[in-house]
C-alpha cells in the first residue's frame, strides 16, 4: 500500500474517531471551543507519532523476540504513560513555548484511547517501521481534523435553538453520529 | 512465566529510571509555593478563574497576577491559607462583582424584533447585534444562563439585574455577554476607572468633569432609592453636598432634553439626595478596599486633595492630608462664601470623608512648618500636591498699596476665617469672575452701602456663572462695564478715596474669542469709593520650592502651575503627583474633584508597583463622536423645577444660605424628566 492510500485510509476511511470510535472522551470534552480543540489536536498529533513509533520498536525487538506478545497491552500502557510524562518534562525545559501552547492537554493524553488504539493497529496490520510512523501521523491528523470540524459545528450549534433536554452533550452526541455516518461514505475507497 | 515477570519489572524499572533521570536533567525551577497553592485549589480544572486549569491558576497566584481568592470554588479557609503562603493578608483580595452598565433593555426591544432568535450571541452573530443602539443590552439573557450561581435575573425592565450577595465574580457573564454590558470589577477598579470612549455614557456623564454616572443616579432617585443614588455619586465625587450647591453644572448644557426643552435640573437632584443623607443624619456606609499599608502625603486639603485622599483611602491606601489653613476645605471653605456653602454643611461632609480613616494635620504649611525631606523620611510612598491657586494677581496700577485695597481670595479667606476686616461704605470690586461676584455679595451682607462691580468688558463676556450674575443683579449690585482701572486715588491718610478708570469700547475679537476692549482716550472717570477689592484671577503659590530638595527639580509652567502629564497627573518626579488648581490653573470645584480622582488612579498604579500609564481610550472630558445630537424626537415640553431661593429682603443682611433644596415630590418629578440616555438611545416621553 502506498503512502497516499495510507493517507486516505487513515484520515477518511478508517478515521480513528468517526470510523473506529476511539478517543471519544476528548472528542466530546474538548470540542466546545475551537481554541481548546486546536490545542488538543496538536497535542494528540505530537504524542501519537512518538508513541506509535516507540511502541512499534518495543513490540518488534523485545516482545516478539522473547515471545511475550501477550503482554502487549500492559507494556503499551506503561510506555505511553511514561512517554507522555517524559515529553512533558522535555518540552517544559527545552521548548517552553510549545509546552505553554499544549498546556493541560499533554497530561490528558495519557488517558486517550486513540493513542493506544493507533499503536495496537500498527501492530495488527503488520506495518513496517516507516509505515507505522506514517500511519501514526495520519491517524492523528484524522483525529485532529474530526475534532476541529466538530468544534466548529458545536460553536454554531450554540447559536441555534436546541430543545432543552437535548442541549450540550446530547446534541453533541447526535451530531457526532451524523458526522460519523457522513464519513461512512468513504468506505470502500481504499 | 519468568520472562513475563522479568519483562514487566524490567519495563517498570526502565521507565522509572528514565523518568527520574529526566526529572533531574529537565528540571525547571518552579516556585515551591506553586505546588502548595495548587494543593489548596479545588483541582477541578473548571476554568472559572479564567486560567487554563488549576496549575496555571496557582502559578498566576504565586506570580501575583491573580488574587488569593481567584479560585471560585474553594472556601474562605483555603483562601486565607493561600494568602498565608503568599505572605499577604487574606484581606488583600478584594471581591470581584458583576455590574450591569446598560439599562436600555426595554427601549431597545421596542425598536427591533428578531424573528425566532433567543440568545444574545446569536443575534450578535447574525445581525451584529444592531438595534437602535449598537452597544446596548439585547435582553435575551445569555448572561442569566451563563451564571452558575443564580446571581443574575432578568429584571422587570428587560435588562439583567445582578444579585450582589450571590455573585462570586467568576466572570462567566462578562464572557457570555456579546455586547460587553456586564463588567466584573472590584470596587476600586470601578472607582478608579476613567470614562473611556467605549463606555455606555450619556452626554451629561461625558461632560461632567468628575465623570459621575448621572442617568444612573437620577434613575435611582426616580425609584426612591436615595442611598443607591448617593452611592452612585460617591463612586466619582465625594463632595456631593458642596457640588450640589456650588457646581455650575456643565452637564446640564449637554442634557438631551435641553435640545428640545429645558434641561433636567441635574445639580438640584444631586443636592436633593446629598441633603437627604445629611438632614436624616444617616451617613450611608462607604465601602473601602482592604488595607495595602501604603502611605501617601496629600499637600493641601481643598477639593482636589480631599478627592484624591478619599479615592486613595477607598482603594486601600493610607493618605494623610497636610493643610496650611486652620481647617480643611481649601477654596470651598475660604473662597466660597457662607451664603452659598454653609460651613456647617462643609464640616459634615469633610467629617464623613475623614471617617474613612484619613488622618489630617491642619495649620501646617509646607516649607514653613515642615519640609519635603521630612515627609520622605516619615515613610510616605508618594506625595500628592493640591495646593490650589491662592495667589491673587495684581492690577499693576499706581496706588494699589493704599490702605483699603484688598485682593479677592485674601479678602474671602479672611472673612471665611472670621478675621476682622475693616470694611468700607462704598466698595469697588474689580473683575468679572466668580471670585469678584462672591466678594460683592459677601460685602453686601456685611452692611456695605454701595457695591460696584468694575469689569473691562460687558456682561456677555463675564466668566462668572450666569445664575450668580442674575442673583447679584437682584441683590442690587451696580455693574460698571467697559471700565479699565487706571489708578487708585488716595487721601492724606493714605486711605483709598476713589478709583479712577478709563472707559473702554469693544474692538476686534482676541485669541479667546471675546472682543478685546480698547480704551477711549481722555475718558478718565473717578468712582467715589473707600475700599477696593481686586479679583482678576489667581495663580498657585509655590513658595515652598527653592529649599534645595527634590521639589526644585519639578517642572513649572509659565502660569506658575505644576507641569504634569495631563492624563496621569504625574510630575517629572515619579513619586510626586499634582492636580486641582495648582496643576490646571483656576477652574471649577468639580474639575478639582475629577483631577483628584485621576491622580488617585495613577498613585494607585504607582503604589502597586505598576507602570503609571494613561488609561487607554480615556475621554478626558471630550465627547464621544456622534453622541451629541442636533435634535431629539419624542420630547414633550415639561416645566423645569425652579430653584427655590430665599427672598432678597431676607438674605442680603445675613449670611444665610440663599439657594434652597427642592422638595422630595419635586425631586421625583424632576428625575422623571430625565430621558435616561445612553450613548445613542434615550426614552421618549409618551
Amino acid at each position: 500500500m502506498g503512502y497516499f492510500e495510507l493517507f486516505i485510509s487513515c484520515i477518511f476511511v478508517n478515521n480513528i474517531l468517526l470510523a473506529q470510535f476511539l478517543g471519544n472522551c476528548p472528542f466530546l470534552g474538548t470540542s466546545k471551543k475551537m481554541e481548546t480543540a486546536v490545542g488538543m489536536a496538536m497535542a494528540v498529533i505530537f504524542v501519537t507519532v512518538m508513541a506509535g513509533t516507540i511502541t512499534w520498536i518495543i513490540y518488534t525487538f523485545i516482545l516478539v523476540n522473547y515471545d511475550l506478545v501477550y503482554l502487549r497491552t500492559i507494556a503499551f500502557i506503561v510506555v505511553i504513560a511514561s512517554l507522555v510524562q517524559f515529553v512533558e518534562m522535555f518540552l517544559k525545559k527545552s521548548i517552553p513555548a510549545l509546552y505553554a501552547g499544549l498546556g493541560i492537554f499533554l497530561p490528558l493524553i495519557t488517558t486517550n484511547c486513540a493513542v493506544m488504539g493507533v499503536c495496537v493497529l500498527n501492530i495488527d496490520k503488520e506495518f513496517t517501521f516507516l509505515d507505522s510512523l506514517a500511519a501514526s501521523l495520519f491517524y492523528a491528523i484524522g483525529f485532529g481534523l474530526a475534532l476541529i470540524l466538530f468544534a466548529g459545528l458545536r460553536e454554531r450549534i450554540l447559536l441555534a435553538r436546541v430543545p432543552k433536554p437535548l442541549q450540550d452533550t446530547s446534541i453533541a452526541l447526535i451530531t457526532a453520529g451524523m458526522i460519523s455516518l457522513a464519513f461512512f461514505a468513504f468506505q470502500g475507497m481504499v | 512465566m519468568v520472562e513475563s515477570i522479568l519483562f514487566t519489572f524490567g519495563l517498570g524499572a526502565v521507565c522509572g529510571i528514565i523518568l527520574s533521570f529526566a526529572s533531574k536533567i529537565f528540571y525547571v525551577y518552579e516556585d515551591p509555593r506553586i505546588a502548595k497553592v495548587e494543593n489548596l485549589l479545588a483541582g477541578a480544572n473548571c476554568g472559572g478563574c479564567g486560567f487554563a486549569g488549576c496549575s496555571a491558576a496557582a502559578e498566576a497566584i504565586v506570580n501575583e497576577e491573580a488574587p488569593p481568592n481567584a479560585c471560585i470554588l474553594v472556601g474562605p479557609e483555603n483562601v486565607s491559607e493561600i494568602a498565608g503562603i503568599m505572605g499577604s493578608e487574606a484581606g488583600t483580595a478584594e471581591p470581584l462583582k458583576s455590574y450591569n452598565t446598560c439599562d436600555g433593555g426595554n427601549r431597545a426591544t421596542d425598536r427591533f424584533i428578531y424573528n425566532g432568535l433567543n440568545s444574545c450571541s446569536a443575534v450578535t452573530s447574525l445581525y451584529g447585534g444592531k438595534r437602535d443602539c449598537t452597544i446596548g443590552c439585547l435582553g435575551y439573557g445569555d448572561c442569566v444562563r451563563s451564571c452558575d450561581f443564580d446571581a443574575i435575573h432578568m429584571g422587570p425592565d428587560g435588562y439583567p439585574v445582578v444579585d450582589k450577595n450571590k455573585c462570586v465574580g467568576c466572570g462567566a457573564c462578562e464572557t457570555a455577554c456579546p455586547k460587553s454590558i456586564l463588567e466584573v470589577r472590584t470596587v476600586s477598579q470601578r472607582l478608579l476607572h476613567l470614562n473611556a470612549a467605549e463606555d455606555a455614557l450619556a452626554p451629561c456623564a461625558q461632560t461632567c468633569p468628575a465623570e459621575i454616572d448621572i442617568p444612573r443616579y437620577i434613575g435611582h432617585i426616580r425609584k426612591g432609592e436615595y442611598e443607591e443614588a448617593v452611592n452612585t455619586i460617591r463612586e466619582r465625587n465625594p463632595l456631593l453636598l458642596a457640588c450640589g450647591r456650588v457646581c455650575p453644572h456643565p452637564c446640564e448644557s449637554y442634557c438631551r432634553r435641553g435640545i428640545e426643552d429645558e434641561p433636567v435640573s441635574i445639580n438640584q437632584l444631586k443636592r436633593f439626595v446629598a441633603d437627604y443623607e445629611m438632614t436624616n443624619n444617616q451617613r450611608f456606609p462607604i465601602e473601602c478596599a482592604p488595607d495595602t499599608g501604603k502611605r501617601v502625603a496629600v499637600i493641601g486639603g481643598g477639593p482636589a486633595g480631599l478627592s484624591a485622599a478619599y479615592f486613595l483611602r477607598r482603594a486601600g491606601h493610607h493618605p494623610e492630608i497636610f493643610e496650611a489653613m486652620p481647617k480643611l476645605g481649601g477654596m470651598l471653605r475660604y473662597g466660597i462664601p457662607e451664603y452659598r456653602l454653609p460651613k456647617k454643611v462643609l464640616d459634615w461632609e469633610i467629617e464623613g470623608i475623614l471617617n474613612l480613616g484619613i488622618d489630617d494635620h491642619t495649620n501646617v504649611r509646607l516649607g514653613v512648618d515642615f519640609d519635603f525631606g521630612s515627609l520622605i523620611a516619615a515613610g510616605f510612598d508618594a506625595v500628592f500636591f493640591s495646593v490650589g491657586a491662592w495667589n491673587d494677581y495684581n492690577l499693576g496700577i499706581p496706588g494699589e498699596d493704599l490702605d483699603g485695597c484688598f485682593t479677592g481670595i485674601d479678602f474671602l479667606a479672611k472673612i471665611g476665617n472670621n478675621e476682622p476686616v475693616r470694611i468700607g461704605k462704598r466698595v469697588a470690586v474689580i473683575g468679572g469672575g466668580n471670585t469678584a461676584i462672591d466678594c460683592c455679595r459677601t460685602l453686601l451682607r456685611k452692611g456695605v452701602d454701595k457695591v460696584y462691580l468694575v469689569y473691562r468688558r460687558t456682561r456677555n463676556e463675564m466668566p462668572a456663572n450666569e445664575v450668580e450674575i442674575v442673583a447679584s443683579e437682584h441683590e442690587g449690585i451696580e455693574f460698571v462695564f467697559l471700565a479699565a482701572p487706571n489708578k487708585v486715588v488716595g487721601n492724606e491718610e493714605n486711605q483709598v478715596a476713589g478709583l479712577e478708570y478709563l472707559k473702554m469700547e469693544l474692538g476686534e475679537p482676541d485669541a479667546s474669542g471675546r472682543r478685546r476692549p480698547v480704551p477711549v482716550e481722555g475718558s478718565e472717570t473717578v468712582l467715589d469709593v473707600d475700599m477696593i477689592i481686586t479679583a482678576i484671577g489667581q495663580s498657585p503659590l509655590l513658595s515652598f520650592r527653592g529649599k534645595g530638595d527634590r521639589l526644585d527639580e519639578l517642572q513649572i509652567t509659565r502660569w506658575n502651575t505644576f507641569e504634569v502629564e495631563p492624563a496621569t497627573c504625574q510630575t517629572n518626579v515619579p513619586y510626586i503627583f499634582a492636580a486641582g488648581d495648582s496643576a490646571t490653573g483656576p477652574a471649577l470645584v468639580v474639575d478639582a474633584i475629577g483631577g483628584g480622582r485621576k491622580a488617585a488612579r495613577s498613585i494607585d498604579q504607582f503604589l502597586r508597583g505598576k507602570p503609571v500609564v494613561p488609561q487607554p481610550r480615556a475621554l478626558l472630558n471630550k465627547h464621544i463622536p456622534g453622541t451629541i445630537f442636533e435634535s431629539v424626537d419624542g420630547v414633550r415640553h415639561t416645566k423645569r423645577t425652579p430653584m427655590p431661593e430665599l427672598p432678597v429682603a431676607q438674605r442680603i443682611h445675613n449670611l444665610k444660605e440663599v439657594d434652597l433644596v427642592i422638595s422630595e415630590a419635586d425631586a421625583v418629578y424632576e428625575s422623571g424628566r430625565c430621558l435616561g440616555c445612553c450613548r445613542l438611545c434615550y426614552n421618549t416621553d409618551s
